[in-house]
C-alpha cells in the first residue's frame, strides 16, 4: 500500500498550488464575477499553459494522466484556491465525453485551452435523475433537430458549443449544438461561474453518439470525483482560514481559540475532513473498477454531509465576519455548499448507496 | 393543566385574525412567501396599518400609545401574524429603544421620541457592536467626550441592521476608562443626519446589504441625548436585551417556514414522485416538525410564566438556541428541496416581483435565505454565549 504521491504528481501539485495562490484572490474572483464569461480568462490560459488540462486525459487521448488520482489532485488544488474556472465542465465532462468518442482533434483543442464547452443534460424537474431526458431528437436530412428544455447548464456564458443529450430511437443520444444557434441568457451562480436555461426549438444539431448512456455515466462518475476533490480542497482552505481566525480574533481578552468549546468543534471538523479525504481516495482508486457506482454514491453522500458541517461551523465560529462577501470565507463557503446541488445531493446518493448495496 | 387558551384569549385571537383578514396586504405576505426582500416602504406601510389600530407597540402601556398586552396576548399576536407571513415589526424603535426610554428616559425624551416611533417619523437602528467588540460587548471603544453642552463622538459601529434606512441610532459609547469596562459605558441617542456620521453598506452572503458600518468622526451630540445617567449605559443595555429576547423562539417564523417547505416538497418531484413522499426526506421534515411542536410548548410555558409576572431569565437563552437551530434546519431542507435550482444566484430577481426567477419562483430565495439565516445563531448574543448563560445561571456551573 502506498498513499504517497509520485514525484511527477507532487511537482504538478506544487506548481499548481503556487500558481493558483499567486493568481487567485478575492479581487480576481470579484472581477471574474463581473466578466461576461464568469471566470478569469488569464488563469484559464495559465492552467492550459502549465498542462493542467492535459492531466485529466490519458496519453492515448493526448494527455499525460487521466487516472482518478490525477483528477483528484488537480481538483483539490482548484478547490483550495476557490477557483471558479470551468475545468469541470469543459475539461472533465465535455472533454471526457469527446475523448470517449475518439474525437482527438476536439480533445486537443480542450487541452490547449482554446475551447470552452458545456454539457446540457439536466432538465427542469428532473432533479438529480440523470436517466431522464425528454428532449427529443429528430432527423432532418443529414442533420438533426432538437426540441426540449435544459436546466442550469453550467459554463453557458463562455461555451462556444453545448454537448446536448436528447432521445433518439436508439436511446439517449449525444449531440453538439453551436451556442450561436441558440438564444439564451446566462445568469451567475452561487459560488461563482455562470449557467443558463436552454430552450431548444428544433435547434440544429450534429450527432455525436446515438446511444451515449454508458459514456455519460462514466463522465458523470469522473465529474463527481472531480467535484468531491474540489470540495475537499475547499474544506481544507476553510479549515485553515477558521483555525487562523480562532488564533487571531480576540474577545474577553484572549484569542477565541482558547475557548474549549470552539477547540473541540474545530477538532471534530478536522476529523470529518479526514473522512472526506479518505472518501475521495476511495473513489479515485475505484473510478475504473467494478464498484465504481457504489463509491460514487458513498463519496458524494459523505462529502455532502461534511460540507454542510464545515460551512455551518466555520461561519458560526467566525461570527459576523463569516456572513460577509468581502472576506474570503464567504466565497469558499458558498461554493462548497453548492457542491451538494450538482450530480446528486447527499440524500440522492444515500438512496443510491442503499439500492446498490441491496442489489 | 390545560393546553388551551382561555375564552378571553380565544376572543382576542379571533380579533387578531379578523384584523389580519381585513388589513394585511397580500402584496406584503406574498413578498414574505416568495422571500422577496422587503423595502423600507413595505415596512413603513405595515407599521402604519398597525399603528392606526393601536397595535404597533403591543407591549407598551396604553399611556404611551401602546396596546398594553400581556405576554400571552403578545404571543398570540406574533403567532398569528408570522403564520400569515406578515412582515415582522422592525424591532429597533418599538421593541428595543421604546422600553428603555419608558423605564430610564427623561419625561422630555419620552414625550419627544415615543410618538415619533409610533407614527414612523423616526427609524431607529442599534449601535452596539464594533469591529473589536462582538460577544465581548463591554470592550467597546467608540468614545464620547464631554465638551460643554455636547458630547464629541468618535469611533466605529458595525453590523448595524437596516442602518441605511435609519435617521436615528441608539449607541453604547465609552464615557470613562476607569474601573471595569462595563462601568464606563453610556447610552446615547445620535441623529444620523449630524455632520460626521457616515454609513457604509456590508454585502452579505445572499448579496443583500441589510447591515452597515457606521462611522463617527467628531460628531457633536447634545447632552440632552444621554439616556439616564452617564456611565450607567450597561444597565440599560442589559434591560434592553431582555426586551430584544421577546419572541426569541421565532415559533411563528418556523411554522411559516415549515409550511413553505412542505409546499415546495409537494411541488418538487424526486424519482417520479412528490419529494414529500420520499421517505428519507420526509423523515427529516418530520424530525424538525416534532422538535418544533415541542418547542412551541416550551415557548408557551415561558410566555405563561412571564404573563404571571415571572420575567424570563435563561429560559430565553434556551429558546434562542432551539429556535434558531430549528429555523436553520428548515432553511437547509428548503434549499435541499429546490435541487439544482438552488445554484442560480438570484439576488436581483428577488428584489422585484420574482418575475425573472430562474426555475420555480418559490425557490428563488431558498439559497439566499439559507445563507442569510446563518445570522440567527450569531447575532443577539451567539448560541455559544447563550449556552454559557444557561450553564452559569440554570446549572450554576
Ligand atoms: C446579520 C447581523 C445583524 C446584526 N445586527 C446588529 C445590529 O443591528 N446592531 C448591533 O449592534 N449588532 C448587530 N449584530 C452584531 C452581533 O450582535 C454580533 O455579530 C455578535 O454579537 C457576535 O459578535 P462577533 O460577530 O464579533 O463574533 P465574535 O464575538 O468574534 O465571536 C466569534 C465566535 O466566537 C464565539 N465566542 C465568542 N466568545 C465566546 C466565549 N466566551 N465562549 C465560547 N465561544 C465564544 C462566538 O460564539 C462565535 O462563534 C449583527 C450581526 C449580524 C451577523
Amino acid at each position: 500500500m502506498n498513499f504517497e504521491l509520485s514525484d511527477e504528481a507532487r511537482m504538478l501539485q506544487d506548481g499548481l498550488r503556487r500558481f493558483l495562490r499567486e493568481t487567485y484572490d478575492a479581487k480576481t474572483r470579484n472581477a471574474a464575477a463581473e466578466a461576461p464569461q464568469g471566470f478569469p480568462r488569464a488563469v484559464w490560459d495559465g492552467l492550459a499553459e502549465m498542462g493542467v488540462i492535459g492531466a485529466l486525459f490519458t496519453e492515448d487521448q493526448g494527455g499525460f494522466g487521466g487516472t482518478g488520482f490525477d483528477i483528484a489532485l488537480v481538483f483539490e488544488e482548484l478547490g483550495r484556491a476557490g477557483a471558479v474556472d470551468p475545468m469541470l465542465d469543459t475539461g472533465v465532462l465535455c472533454g471526457g465525453l469527446l475523448a470517449e468518442l475518439g474525437d482527438t482533434e476536439a480533445v486537443e483543442g480542450v487541452i490547449a485551452g482554446g475551447t470552452q464547452l458545456a454539457l446540457a443534460h439536466g432538465e427542469p424537474g428532473a432533479r438529480y435523475d440523470s436517466s431522464t431526458a425528454e428532449t427529443a431528437a429528430a432527423r432532418d436530412g443529414d442533420a438533426w433537430r432538437l426540441t426540449g428544455r435544459k436546466a442550469v447548464v453550467v459554463n453557458a456564458a463562455a461555451a462556444e458549443a453545448f454537448l446536448v443529450t436528447a432521445r433518439t430511437d436508439a436511446g439517449l443520444g449525444l449531440f453538439r449544438v453551436e451556442a450561436a444557434a441558440l438564444d439564451f441568457r446566462p445568469y451567475p451562480l452561487n459560488g461563482g461561474g455562470t449557467a443558463a436555461e436552454l430552450a431548444l426549438d428544433a435547434a440544429p444539431a450534429t450527432l455525436l453518439a446515438e446511444e451515449a448512456g454508458a459514456i455519460l455515466a462514466r463522465a458523470e462518475a469522473r465529474a463527481t470525483l472531480a467535484i468531491c476533490a474540489e470540495a475537499l480542497g475547499l474544506m481544507e482552505a476553510i479549515r485553515g482560514l477558521t483555525a487562523d481566525y480562532l488564533k487571531t480574533r480576540k474577545q474577553f481578552g484572549q484569542p477565541i481559540g482558547k475557548f474549549q468549546v470552539l477547540q473541540h468543534r474545530m477538532a471534530d471538523m478536522l476529523i470529518e475532513i479526514e473522512q472526506a479525504r479518505s472518501a475521495v481516495i476511495n473513489l479515485a482508486g475505484n473510478l475504473d473498477g467494478p464498484d465504481r457506482d457504489l463509491h460514487v454514491a458513498a463519496t458524494k453522500n459523505l462529502i455532502g454531509e461534511v460540507a454542510r458541517l464545515v460551512v455551518e461551523e466555520s461561519i458560526q465560529m467566525h461570527g459576523g465576519i463569516g456572513m460577509t462577501m468581502e472576506y474570503d470565507l464567504g466565497h469558499l463557503a458558498k461554493r462548497l455548499t453548492m457542491v451538494d446541488h450538482r450530480f446528486g445531493d447527499a440524500l440522492h446518493h444515500l438512496e443510491r448507496f442503499i439500492a446498490l448495496r441491496a442489489a | 393543566m390545560n393546553l388551551d387558551y382561555t375564552d378571553a384569549q380565544k376572543t382576542f385571537r379571533d380579533e387578531v385574525r379578523a384584523f389580519l383578514d381585513a388589513k394585511l396586504p397580500e402584496r406584503l405576505t406574498d413578498a414574505g412567501r416568495k422571500g422577496r426582500a422587503l423595502t423600507k416602504d413595505d415596512h413603513e406601510e405595515w407599521h402604519a396599518i398597525l399603528n392606526e389600530k393601536g397595535w404597533l407597540a403591543g407591549s407598551w402601556p396604553e399611556e404611551f400609545g401602546g396596546a398594553g398586552w400581556d405576554a400571552v396576548q403578545r404571543h398570540i399576536f406574533e403567532d398569528e401574524t408570522t403564520a400569515r407571513g406578515a412582515p415582522r415589526i422592525v424591532p429597533f424603535g418599538v421593541a428595543m429603544l421604546g422600553p428603555v426610554l419608558m423605564k430610564f428616559g427623561s419625561k422630555a425624551q419620552q414625550d419627544h421620541y415615543l410618538p415619533r416611533i409610533l407614527d414612523g417619523t423616526d427609524w431607529w437602528c442599534q449601535g452596539y457592536s464594533e469591529p473589536g467588540a462582538g460577544s465581548d460587548l463591554a470592550s467597546l471603544r467608540t468614545e464620547a467626550v464631554r465638551d460643554g453642552d455636547h458630547y464629541i463622538v468618535n469611533g466605529q459601529k458595525t453590523w448595524t441592521t437596516l442602518g441605511q434606512y435609519a435617521n436615528w441610532i441608539f449607541c453604547l459609547v465609552r464615557t470613562s476608562k476607569e474601573g471595569k469596562p462595563q462601568k464606563g459605558i453610556s447610552f446615547l441617542l445620535i441623529d444620523m443626519n449630524s455632520p460626521g456620521v457616515e454609513v457604509r453598506p456590508i454585502v452579505l452572503l445572499d448579496g443583500t446589504a441589510e447591515v452597515n458600518e457606521v462611522w463617527f468622526s467628531d460628531v457633536r451630540v447634545p447632552v440632552e441625548n444621554l439616556v439616564g445617567e452617564e456611565n450607567k449605559g450597561w444597565t440599560y443595555a442589559k434591560y434592553l436585551l431582555t426586551h430584544e429576547r421577546t419572541n426569541i423562539a421565532g415559533v411563528g417564523f418556523a411554522n411559516a417556514g415549515l409550511a413553505n417547505l412542505k409546499r415546495i416538497a409537494r411541488a418538487e418531484r424526486a424519482g417520479g414522485r412528490p419529494l414529500i413522499e420520499n421517505p428519507h426526506f420526509a423523515a427529516r421534515v418530520a424530525r424538525v416538525e416534532i422538535d418544533l411542536m415541542a418547542m412551541a410548548t416550551t415557548n408557551l410555558r415561558v410566555v405563561s410564566a412571564a404573563a404571571a409576572g415571572n420575567a424570563p431569565g435563561a429560559e430565553s437563552s434556551m429558546l434562542k438556541i432551539k429556535g434558531t437551530v430549528i429555523r436553520q434546519e428548515i432553511n437547509h431542507l428548503t434549499r435541499s428541496a429546490i435541487g439544482p435550482y438552488a445554484m442560480p444566484f438570484q439576488s436581483e430577481a428577488v428584489e422585484g416581483d420574482n418575475a425573472g426567477a430562474i426555475g420555480p419562483d418559490y425557490g428563488a430565495r431558498a439559497s439566499g435565505q439559507y445563507f442569510n439565516n446563518r445570522k440567527l445563531s450569531i447575532y443577539g448574543g451567539s448560541n455559544e454565549v447563550q449556552r454559557t448563560i444557561i450553564a452559569k445561571s440554570m446549572l450554576e456551573l
